[in-house]
C-alpha cells in the first residue's frame, strides 16, 4: 500500500512526505489538525484507480477531513474494503512525472521506465505517445550508479534544473529496489512541487516473498492480516500455499503446475455435473509430509462451500505413502467432523504403498480413482450430489 | 542420442551431504547416472556412501569446491541442492569452474539472485537449468535432478515443461512410447534454459521424433516459443497450457505464475501455439492422446 511504500522510500532516503495513517474519521480529523492547512485523504488499499473510485479527496478543514474519511473508510475499491486512510498535506504538483524500476521477466533482466508525462493517465500516455515513456534496460550485474542515474535522467528528459535532485532520487529508489528485494518500485506521480522540489507523491512497492523469507524478516510487518480471507489466513499461518476460489470441489495437489492443471480438469468435468467448479488452489509442495497433508485437508474441509475434495498427487519428491498417511492422519484427527467425500488419485514414487495404505484404511468417505480425468469426474459428480 | 545429458555425463552434487542432496544422489545413482562426487566446503575430504544401479556400494568423495571436483573427477554436470540463501554463491562458483551443465533444483531463490547469476552467466560456458525445477532425465541413461526415473523409458518423445509435476504426469501418460529426454525448466520468473533452448536442441536431436511442450500462465515464454516453432521447428509439436481457471492477479504457487492485465493468460498462450500450428490439448491426457496420434503415423 501507498503508506508502506512511502515508509520504504523514506528509509532509503527518497524524498517523500509520510503523512499519517489512520483507521477512523476522528483520527483523520486530529491528523488534519496536526498537519494544518489543506490536506488530502487517501484510501489505502492494494489497488490502482483509487482516485477514480472516489477514494482520494481534498480537505480544506479538519471537519472536511472527518467527513471525507467517514465516507472513504468502509468503501469498496476493486473488491477491497478500505480500512485505512492516509492524511497528507496537500501539495499540488506543478508537474507530474513517472518513474519505476521493475523485473523484466521477458529479458531476464531489470528495466527502468521513466516519463516526464506522469500521473494517473500514464497507461494512456504509453499507448498514445510511447516515445514519451522511456524504457531503459538496467544490467543486474552492474546496477545503477551515479553515471547510470545520470544517463536515465538524460534519456527521460527530466528538466535540467531538476537533474541533480533526480539523480539523487533515482539512486535512492535503486537502493529501495535492491536492498528490499523488490520486483517493482514505482513512483507515480513523481512530482515537481513549489520551489522546484522533486518528491515521491505516491508509490507502490512489490516485494519478493522468496527474499523476504530469509533476508527481510521485517517485511512480515507489512502484511495486513485482516484483509485476507479467514481460510487463506489460516492456511498462511500453517505455511500452506492456498488460494480460495468460488467453487464446490476442494483441491489438494503437489506442484503449482499440476494443481493449476487439476483446477482446469475439474472445471471441464464440472461442465457435465451441474457446473461445479474448483473451490480453491492448494499446493502441498515438493516434499509434502503427512502433517502438511493433514493441515491442508483441515483448511479445505472447513470451507463451507466445499462439497467434495479431490486429492491429486503425482509423487516426485513427495512419496505417495506420505500423502496416504497424511490423509489417514487427517481423517483420524477430524473424526466425526469429516463429512465430505474425498476422491484420491495417487501416482509416482511409492504409489503401491500409498494405495495400499488407503485400501487398508477402507474409509467410507475415501474413493480411489486411478486416472486424473476419472478422479476429476468423480469429484465433480460428488460435489453435484 | 538425447539432449544435454547422456550415459557418459559425469555428475556432481552441490549439497551432497544435505537431506535432499543425499536422498536424490541415491536416486540418481539407482537410475544409472554416473554420480562421481559432491561438494560441501565444510565436509571436504570426507566421503559419502551410496549404492549404485548394480547394487554395489560406492564411496563418493566430497570436495571443497566445484573446481576441485571437476579437476579430480572430470565432472561435466552439477546438480545443486543448496538452500536458497546460498544458491547464488553456489551457482557463481559452478560458472567460474566452467561446469558444462548446472541444474538448480532449489525452490525459493530470490528473483534478484537469479537475475544476477543469469547476467553473470552470459558469455560463460555453463548451461543453467532452473532454478525451482525437477531437472533433466534421459531415460535409461542418466538423471540430473529429482524426476522419478521409473515413470517412462527411452523413446521418441522430447518433453519440455515449466512445471515439475506436469513433467511427471506427461511422462506417465506417454509411458507407452517413452522419451529421448525430458526437461523441467522451472516456473520462476527468471530461469536459465528456456522452452526455446530445449526446442532447438530437440529439433537437432536425431532420436527425438516429436516434442511435447508444457507451459503455464505468466510471462511470455510460450508466446515466444510459438514464434520460434513456426520459424525453426520441423518436427511435430504438441502443447499443453495449465492455468485456464486461475483467477487474475493471484499468485498460484510459483512466483512466476501470475496473470495480470490479460497478458500471459492460458488462453493467450494456447492461441499463440495454435497459430503456430501446434496442437494444444485441454487436459494432460488429451494432450497425450494428440501426441499418440502423431506418433502412430510417424512409426
Amino acid at each position: 500500500m501507498e503508506y508502506q511504500a512511502k515508509e520504504l522510500f523514506a528509509k532509503h532516503g527518497v524524498a517523500t512526505t509520510l503523512g499519517k495513517v489512520v483507521t477512523s474519521a476522528d483520527e483523520a480529523k486530529a491528523a488534519a489538525e496536526e498537519i494544518g492547512g489543506v490536506t488530502v485523504i487517501k484510501a489505502q488499499v492494494k489497488a490502482g484507480g483509487r482516485g477514480k473510485a472516489g477514494g482520494v479527496k481534498l480537505a480544506k478543514t479538519p471537519d472536511e477531513a472527518f467527513e471525507h474519511a467517514s465516507n472513504i473508510l468502509g468503501m469498496q475499491i476493486k473488491g477491497l474494503t478500505v480500512n485505512r486512510v492516509l492524511v497528507t498535506p496537500a501539495t499540488p504538483p506543478l508537474e507530474e512525472y513517472y518513474f519505476s524500476f521493475l523485473l523484466d521477466r521477458s529479458n531476464r533482466s531489470y528495466l527502468c521506465i521513466a516519463s516526464v508525462e506522469g500521473g494517473v493517465e500514464i497507461e494512456e500516455v504509453a499507448k498514445t505517445n510511447p516515445e514519451a515513456v522511456r524504457q531503459i534496460a538496467v544490467d543486474p550485474g552492474t546496477g545503477v550508479d551515479e553515471a547510470k542515474a545520470r544517463a536515465i535522467v538524460e534519456e527521460a528528459k527530466f528538466p535540467a534544473e531538476l537533474a541533480e535532485q533526480a539523480v539523487t532520487l533515482i539512486q535512492a529508489l535503486w537502493k529501495v529496489f535492491v536492498e528490499e528485494d523488490a520486483t517493482l518500485v514505482e513512483v507515480n506521480p513523481l512530482a515537481r512541487l513549489e520551489g522546484d522540489k522533486l518528491e515521491a507523491l505516491d508509490g507502490k512497492v512489490s516485494l519478493d516473498d522468496n527474499a523476504s523469507e530469509f533476508r527481510h524478516p521485517e517485511h512480515e510487518d507489512f502484511v495486513i492480516h485482516e484483509e485476507a480471507d479467514p481460510l487463506e489466513a489460516k492456511a498462511k499461518a500453517k505455511g500452506l500455499n492456498y488460494v480460495k476460489l468460488d467453487g464446490e470441489v476442494g483441491i489438494i495437489g503437489n506442484g503449482a503446475g499440476l494443481v493449476m492443471s487439476t483446477l482446469d480438469v475439474v472445471a471441464y468435468a464440472g461442465e457435465k455435473h451441474g457446473g461445479v467448479k474448483p473451490a480453491n488452489f492448494l499446493d502441498i509442495g515438493g516434499g509434502a509430509s503427512a502433517e502438511v497433508m493433514a493441515n491442508g485437508l483441515d483448511v479445505i474441509l472447513n470451507d463451507s462451500q466445499v462439497k467434495s475434495v479431490f486429492v491429486n498427487v503425482f509423487g516426485g519428491i513427495t512419496s505417495c505413502d506420505a500423502v496416504a498417511n497424511g490423509i489417514k492422519g487427517a481423517l483420524e484427527l477430524l473424526g466425526a467432523e469429516a463429512t465430505k467425500p474425498l476422491v484420491v488419485r495417487l501416482d509416482g514414487n511409492n504409489v503401491d504403498e500409498g494405495r495400499a495404505i488407503l485400501d487398508e484404511l477402507n474409509h467410507p468417505l475415501v474413493t480411489q480413482v486411478d486416472t486424473m480425468d476419472g478422479a476429476a469426474d468423480k469429484a465433480a459428480e460428488l460435489a453435484n450430489g | 542420442m538425447s539432449i544435454f545429458l547422456n550415459k557418459d555425463s559425469k555428475v556432481i552434487v552441490q549439497g551432497i551431504t544435505g537431506g535432499e542432496g543425499s536422498k536424490h544422489t541415491a536416486r540418481m545413482l539407482a537410475a544409472g547416472t554416473q554420480v562421481v562426487g559432491g561438494v560441501n566446503a565444510r565436509k571436504a575430504g570426507t566421503t559419502v556412501e551410496h549404492v549404485d544401479a548394480s547394487g554395489a556400494t560406492v564411496e563418493l568423495p566430497v570436495f571443497g569446491s566445484v573446481a576441485e571436483a571437476i579437476e579430480k573427477t572430470g565432472a561435466d554436470v552439477s546438480v545443486a541442492f543448496v538452500p536458497p540463501a546460498f544458491t547464488k554463491d553456489a551457482v557463481i562458483e559452478a560458472i567460474d569452474a566452467e561446469i558444462g551443465l548446472l541444474v538448480i533444483i532449489t525452490e525459493g531463490v530470490p528473483v534478484q539472485d537469479s537475475a544476477e547469476f543469469w547476467a553473470y552467466a552470459q558469455g560463460k560456458k555453463t548451461r543453467i537449468i532452473g532454478p525451482n525445477c525437477p531437472g533433466i532425465i534421459t531415460p535409461g541413461e542418466a538423471l540430473a535432478g529429482i524426476t522419478p526415473a521409473n515413470i517412462a523409458g527411452k523413446g521418441p518423445v522430447g518433453l519440455v515443461s515449466k512445471s515439475g509435476t506436469l513433467t511427471y504426469q506427461m511422462m506417465f501418460e506417454l509411458r507407452d512410447f517413452g522419451f529421448s529426454t525430458a526437461i523441467g525448466i522451472g516456473g520462476d520468473p527468471i530461469i536459465g534454459t528456456t522452452h526455446i533452448d530445449a526446442l532447438e536442441a530437440f529439433e537437432n536431436d536425431p532420436e527425438t521424433k516429436a516434442i511435447v511442450m508444457i507451459g503455464e500462465i505468466g510471462g511470455d515464454a510460450e508466446e515466444k516459443a510459438a514464434a520460434y516453432i513456426q520459424a525453426h521447428v520441423t518436427k511435430p509439436v504438441v502443447g499443453y497450457v495449465a492455468g485456464f481457471t486461475a483467477p487474475e492477479g493471484k499468485t498460484m504457487g510459483h512466483a512466476g505464475a501470475i496473470v495480470s492485465d490479460g497478458a500471459g493468460t492460458a488462453q493467450g498462450k494456447k492461441e499463440a501455439l495454435e497459430a503456430a500450428g501446434v496442437k494444444v490439448g485441454k487436459t494432460p491426457s488429451e494432450t497425450a492422446e494428440l501426441m499418440r496420434e502423431i506418433l502412430k503415423n510417424l512409426v
